[in-house]
């Protein structure tokens, strides 16, 4: 069972990465590959799927006694998931990874048939709720605190979502460099000249006001976090697979962004950035308020960023599903126009706001660091 | 709420995926394309002054050929002007010199003349003097052929001599 897990795990890891490349590259032919791929992992899954499909059909029959529930399906579609939802009943079964007080575990997602079922892993019966994974006891009972000690680390969607994005950025930029070594001290060409006008916006528009001549050392940084940002805003619009993953509209995400933000602002402020946080220029009776307020201002300026880059995100999606779901809260496909055009439209905002959030992120970054690295003016 | 709470796993990845992802960008795509940028960008900056330079310089040339264009024309009417007054100069003396040289012969002429005048002027009055002579005597012998004209003019010289 363990190997077998782990055997799929890796398969489909390979699998994945195989499918982007072929993306990336070859949309024409992505639905032929998909296809394939998701014979492939039924092959290698058979009983997992095979339980699936017959258990799914009378799951698809009580859905259809259920009340539609629009803000539970919203929920759901900007939350993370175990499994990769293609169409139908097919989707492809992610790897769960799980770090318990015992040891790892590592099995395939596929095995717990869409929460049907509970997996007896190496160490604990484990069950899934709502996409929580919790320890459970013989008879089901919820294990608390072998749960609450437990930590998920699985190759979620949203994990994937990032790995087909940095996949995506590997490829883009080291060709994109190597194009540069190739037509040294020439101007640019093809997919080069694309990406040229975008780092040199970074650069001039971005570090070089903010930084000034020190922009140099930050420019990796404050490219890779553009870029990243902006990718996975992109690939998250992409309704289906391989996007579809609301990963920067994920509070995680931001929130590892942001702290990583605030590290390097802190870790590169100088001896006038702290001075003016715990020596202000104000009079001594008043440190007690100033010192408090200038610490906030450090922990509030990457918290902004978090919740910006996560609201913005989320609500577009928020949006976007919400007009898809009036079709269904309605239960008439004359709402379906309205629905499309409204949604064509979002896309399109969303779109400008995908650049736009990595824009503003990046700018803010750039702006923070270089008011830590700034050199004292005297002018206070 | 669900949604704004942090995925330990989500964290891990991300965190992990970033840090890779930025050495990697930064080993393999930034750093070659951050360089490649710089030194297009100081190639095109250096070629650009290299052109400024090399513009003025021709400008600085054109102004030098020029002014040696308008030095060479002036020393050129210069010289053509020496060259004239030379000429005149030449031509001047050479005539001065002939008209001396002439004066000089016609004065050498006349003198010539005079002397030659002189000369003749004297033989003239030789000849003059001598044929007077000769016609005196004759005259003279003529007279005093007999003794009674010699006694009368004797005779006449000494009443000359008493009455002064």
């Amino acid at each position: 069972m363990r190997r077998s897990g782990f055997f799929t795990k890796k398969l489909n890891s390979f699998l994945m990465f195989s499918a982007i490349l072929c993306f990336s590259y070859l949309p024409s032919f992505s639905n032929e590959v998909e296809k394939h791929e998701v014979n492939h992992t039924e092959n290698a899954d058979t009983a997992a799927i095979s339980h699936a499909s017959s258990n799914t059909d009378s799951s698809h029959a009580e859905h259809g006694e259920e009340k539609f529930n629009a803000s539970e399906l919203i929920l759901e579609h900007i939350a993370d998931s175990h499994d990769w939802h293609l169409w139908g009943n097919t989707s492809i079964h992610l790897p769960i990874l799980l770090y318990t007080d015992k040891g790892f575990e590592c099995f395939s997602s596929g095995k717990f048939n869409h929460g049907h079922d509970k997996v007896a892993g190496k160490h604990y019966t484990y069950a899934i709720e709502h996409e929580h994974i919790e320890i459970v006891g013989e008879n089901g009972e919820v294990n608390e605190e072998a749960t609450k000690s437990m930590i998920d680390i699985s190759i979620t969607k949203n994990v994937m979502s990032m790995f087909i994005s940095m996949v995506l950025l590997l490829l883009i930029f080291t060709s994109v460099a190597s194009s540069y070594k190739k037509r040294e001290g020439k101007a640019p060409k093809g997919f080069q000249s694309l990406i040229e006008p975008i780092i040199i916006f970074v650069r001039d528009d971005i570090a070089k006001p903010n930084l000034g001549y020190k922009y140099a050392r930050f420019m990796p940084f404050l490219l890779t976090i553009f870029f990243f940002i902006w990718i996975n805003n992109m690939i998250g619009l992409v309704p289906f697979f391989p996007g579809g993953a609301n990963l920067t509209g994920n509070i995680a995400f931001t929130v590892v962004m942001g702290v990583i933000t605030f590290f390097v602002t802190n870790i590169n402020g100088n001896k006038s950035y702290w001075k003016h946080i715990f020596l202000p220029d104000v009079p001594w009776w008043l440190y007690p308020i100033m010192i408090p307020v200038e610490i906030i201002g450090v922990l509030s300026k990457p918290f902004a960023l978090i919740v910006r880059l996560f609201a913005n995100i989320t609500a577009g999606h928020i949006i976007v599903l919400s007009l898809i779901c009036l079709i269904f809260i309605f239960k008439t496909i004359m709402i379906a126009p309205v629905s499309v055009g409204f949604v064509l439209f979002m896309d399109v905002l969303e779109m400008l706001v995908a650049f736009l959030q990595a824009f503003i992120f990046t700018m803010l970054t750039a702006l923070f660091i270089g008011t830590a690295v700034a050199e004292p003016h005297g002018d206070h | 709420m669900d949604i704004v709470t942090p995925s330990l796993g989500l964290v891990f990845w991300t965190s992990i995926s970033f840090l890779l992802l930025l050495f990697l960008l930064g080993k393999f795509a930034w750093k070659p394309i951050m360089k490649a940028l710089d030194d297009r960008e100081r190639s095109i900056e250096d070629a650009l002054s290299a052109a400024e330079k090399a513009k003025d310089e021709l400008a600085r040339l054109n102004n030098e050929s020029e002014l040696l264009l308008k030095e060479a024309r002036a020393e050129r009417d210069l010289i053509l002007k020496e060259a004239k007054q030379l000429r005149d100069n030449t031509i001047a003396d050479a005539k001065g010199l002939a008209q001396v040289e002439a004066n000089k012969m016609i004065e050498k002429a006349k003198v010539e003349i005079d002397n030659q005048k002189n000369a003749a002027l004297a033989e003239v009055k030789n000849q003059v003097a001598t044929l007077s002579i000769d016609i005196a005597e004759k005259v003279l012998r003529k007279q005093l052929e007999d003794k009674s004209k010699q006694e009368n003019l004797v005779a006449d010289l000494l009443k000359e001599v008493k009455l002064s």
